[in-house]
């Protein structure tokens, strides 16, 4: 019988672990063909490009970790240049060469309104950083602070400089074709940058909450894979016909349990939990925060009779971390099966072909989308204590007054408080 | 001028079909058509039916006219009278209806801000349900089961999402009194987002549970192109509640403006119409243009002046209540005072004029809405030819749907929010002025939680500095 398991091939992986997996992926692949008799020469030629794919993926493991490790603003630049390559390819998916010949600059257009979505998200996400980080100096502070002011303004006008463009350049008989493209780029403009900005978002936080989702991730992926190799036997979703349902929940309970144990050996990192408030570059040292400050829970009688510790160290991050799991083994699995079905839909091999020996970039990020969002969200509601108009005035202060007028407010500000506090 | 009797000639039958019923879209389409069949009558300026805004209906009844004039001359007079009879009857509803919807209008800016916004919310709606049911007509055989409810699923949660954002500041100084409803309210808002994702995430999933082999391309196609629609609809309708709250005139002056644009482009056109504007719109000149360009400008400035007058449409709503408003409307609506210039002042009775420095944003309002707003409906004249459709919809009579009417409107009411937010809001910031508004909206902790974040972040900055 043959079980096989794999994670939808061209979906969903994150480059730590390619090189077992795809190698197993092959191997099944092979085993999955009807005659078992093909199996040995399948692997004879598959050595060659498993080589191929566990050098790759060494090298993306490699660099990522490299990238980790020199800090906030070199993981931004990678997402934005994974983002970069993500719009390229959703982009040339469903052009018509024959009909973009007639259509000189339209491929301009769709960069035009790329840029704008990048200035106005990052713009949004990074103002506050941006404005830290130029505070000595009095001139670029005046210039980035005005800057910031006419944000939404500048991008306003940008979009509808392009808006004009499109209409501008409509063609007869080329009309449909032309707002459909209009369409699809905005919606794959809103793909990219929703997760993107968002993945940013969570960085600045601290890395951690980066990590330890795109982390998640991965272990469901590959522990699906395994569960299923060894246990699969009732589909689970016509969609993906390979996976399945012990696969499926194999990987929930081992994806949380690693969540819980993964959030206790990320959590004693300062370079991983601390936010960056500005765009520096430098080691950083915060109070992290009663989140990763560690709670001692012990151990209910009967468990520690037969265990040596009598008390469990636990972060209260980890509990978080829990929920993470939890979405990223049930839900984060439907990013992959959108993209599977959207490529069915399309009738689409690949999203790209990038990476040598997998997909494209879009392939790989599908389900880390659905999951960047989610994390970006959790935190903003349950992690971060948030009081809505405290921080909509604090806002409007930073971006409204000076820094004199500030230290003016300050003062004033406390001398009112100590007044009521006296009086009441 | 005898009447032609006959009632199978061509001719009757046209004119019959295009009196009866006056609100098909083939009835319009015809007209179109045959004004472009003589290309060397004089230009009659008409804005193809998508952007006449409801206000002024008075227009079209004049557009037929000169249609039925083009064709008199074509051939004959002897028609001219039995046409012009049945064209009044469609005239006598188009008008009808509205000055109904201008009546409706005024009532409802009378009643003020909430129902305002309901008004917007019910547009809003109506515009949905058009452009789905466009998306729908077009595939009709292929209804899947299920699938409006997803649509209007997506739409609630993208209502929840955008009003909440929205109304978060004016719930909470609803409620203050309550302390337990204040409780609840202001945990409804902090989990707004958690919420609205969730329910965007339950949607999702129906979506791809829901998947049927075979149809993939047509339900994608569907998934995105409600996305694109609930886009639209909810930012133009969540900037323009945004606007109301700032302040009626907000919204009642862009309004205004776009359909003064209109009206008087359509005069000039149809006075001194001669070169075409562009493919899009064949009937459009520039001449008309650039007249209504300046008309609108001028009358941006006028009409500023006439609406900023009154408390009402200029005082903010805090919160959601519907009483009457006092407020000190703050320096844009104080008028400023200007001596006139001798030689004018010779001759006219007044010795100075006031303007309200609100006039020269008015300005700027009008430029836009002259200059770049008919690109909303030049985009939606090229969607409707791209996908071969007539109108958006028939809700009102004598027109289209409700987008027909609302194309302009969408890319005024955004740049209106936008303008406001960078322009007006912030003009007038001062320490005094923050620190009331905090003593007012704050309470003692959120004030000492404000007072200590504010001490760290120019902590912070200071020592950034050195």
């Amino acid at each position: 019988m043959h079980k096989e398991n794999t994670g939808d091939a061209p979906s969903a992986h994150t480059p730590r672990v390619r090189h077992h997996r795809k190698r197993n992926t092959d191997v099944v692949a092979g085993a999955g063909k009807p005659n078992g008799s093909h199996l040995l020469v399948n692997d004879s030629s598959k050595y060659k490009s498993f080589l191929v794919r566990a050098y790759s993926t060494v090298w993306m493991i490699g660099g990522f970790a490299l990238i980790v490790y020199l800090g906030h603003l070199y993981i931004t630049a990678m997402v934005v240049v994974i983002q970069i390559f993500m719009a390229r390819e959703l982009f040339n998916l469903l052009r018509k060469t024959h009909e973009d010949k007639q259509l000189p600059g339209f491929r301009l257009l769709n960069w035009h309104f790329f840029f704008t979505a990048m200035l106005f998200v990052y713009g949004r996400i990074l103002s506050q950083r941006l404005v830290n980080t130029v505070t000595p100096d009095k001139v670029l502070y005046r210039l980035v602070t005005s800057l910031i002011k006419y944000h939404m303004a500048i991008c306003y006008s940008l979009y509808i400089s392009g808006f004009v463009w499109f209409i501008l350049t409509l063609k007869k008989k080329m009309y449909k074709y032309q707002f459909s493209q209009y369409a699809w780029t905005h919606m794959i403009l809103i793909v990219v940058f929703t997760q993107s900005s968002f993945t940013v978002a969570n960085i600045f936080e601290g890395i951690f909450w980066f990590l330890l989702p795109a982390s998640l991730i991965v272990i469901n992926d590959i522990f699906a894979y395994i569960c299923g190799f060894f246990f699969g036997r009732t589909p689970l979703i016509k969609l993906s016909p390979k996976k399945t349902w012990e696969g499926f929940i194999g990987a929930s309970i081992t994806t949380m349990i690693s969540a819980f144990l993964l959030a206790d050996i990320m959590g004693r990192f300062l370079w991983l939990t601390c936010p960056r408030e500005d765009l520096s570059t430098g080691w950083l040292q915060c109070d992290p925060g009663p989140l990763f400050k560690q709670e001692t829970h012990a151990l209910p009688g009967w468990i520690s009779n037969w265990l040596p510790w009598k008390e469990i160290y636990v972060l209260p991050v980890q509990w978080h971390a829990l929920c993470l799991g939890l979405f990223a083994s049930i839900i984060a699995p439907f990013g992959g099966f959108f993209a599977s079905g959207f490529k069915r839909a399309f009738k689409v091999k690949d999203f790209g072909d990038s990476i040598p020996g997998h997909g494209g970039i879009t392939d790989r990020m599908d389900c880390q989308m659905v999951m960047a969002v989610f994390a970006y969200i959790y935190h903003q509601s349950f992690v971060v204590p948030e009081s809505l108009s405290v921080d909509k005035l604090l806002d409007q202060i930073i971006t409204n007054l000076t820094l004199e007028e500030q230290q003016a407010l300050f003062m004033k500000l406390g001398q009112v408080l100590q007044e009521k506090v006296i009086g009441s | 001028m005898e009447k032609d009797l006959n009632q199978n000639s061509p001719r009757i039958r046209k004119i019959r079909d295009n009196s009866y019923p006056p609100n098909t879209p083939t009835s319009r389409m015809n007209n179109n058509n045959q004004r472009d069949n003589h290309p060397n009558s004089p230009r009659d300026y008409n804005y193809s039916p998508s952007s006449p805004t409801a206000r002024l209906r008075w227009r079209n009844r004049s557009n037929e006219i000169p249609a039925e004039v083009k064709r008199g001359n074509a051939s004959n007079v002897r028609n001219l009278l039995l046409g012009d009879k049945n064209k009044y009857r469609s005239m006598w509803i188009r008008t009808c209806s509205s000055l109904w919807m201008l009546g409706g209008v005024f009532f409802i800016i009378y009643m003020g801000h909430l129902y305002i916004w309901a008004m917007v919310v019910g547009i809003q709606i109506f515009m949905a349900k058009e452009l789905f049911f466009l998306l729908r007509r077009a595939h009709e055989e292929r209804r899947l089961p299920g699938f409006r409810l997803l649509n209007w699923h997506f739409f609630f949660t993208a209502m929840l999402f955008v009003y909440g954002r929205i109304l978060q500041q004016q719930l909470v100084n609803t409620v203050s009194s309550d302390r337990f409803i204040y409780k609840l309210v202001s945990g409804l808002i902090k989990y707004q987002m958690v919420i609205c994702y969730f329910l965007y995430i339950a949607g999702f999933m129906w979506f791809i549970l829901t998947l049927k082999k075979k149809m993939y391309k047509y339900q994608f196609g569907q998934y995105a192109w409600t996305h694109m629609i609930l886009i639209v609809v909810f930012t133009q309708s969540s900037f323009t509640v945004a606007n109301i709250f700032e302040g009626i005139f907000w919204f009642l002056l862009p309004a205004a403006l776009i359909a003064m644009n209109d009206v008087a482009a359509y005069f000039f056109g149809f006075y001194f119409g001669k070169t075409p504007l562009i493919k899009l719109s064949p009937k459009k000149t520039w001449e008309g243009f650039i007249g209504a360009s300046v008309a609108t400008t001028i009358s941006a400035f006028l009409f500023a002046n006439v609406l900023g007058q009154f408390q009402w449409l200029t005082c903010p709503r805090k919160d959601l209540s519907t009483g009457w408003l006092h407020c000190d409307p703050g320096p844009l609506f104080r008028p400023e005072y200007y001596p006139l210039p001798t030689w004018i002042a010779s001759f006219s009775p007044w010795k100075a004029i006031s303007i309200l420095p609100v006039q020269w944003h008015a300005f700027s309002l009008g430029l836009f809405a002259s200059v770049i707003a008919p690109f909303g409906g030049f985009f939606a004249s090229g969607f409707k030819r791209a996908f071969k459709i007539k109108d958006f919809g028939d809700s009102i009579p004598g027109h289209g749907g409700f987008t027909d009417r609302m194309d302009c409107q969408m890319v005024m009411a955004i740049f209106a929010y936008i303008y406001i937010q960078s322009f007006i809001v912030h003009q007038d910031y001062s320490v005094e002025m923050i620190l009331d508004h905090i003593s007012r909206s704050l309470g003692h902790e959120e004030q000492k939680m404000l007072y200590a974040k504010l001490g760290d972040i120019l902590r912070h900055k200071l020592q950034g500095g050195f």
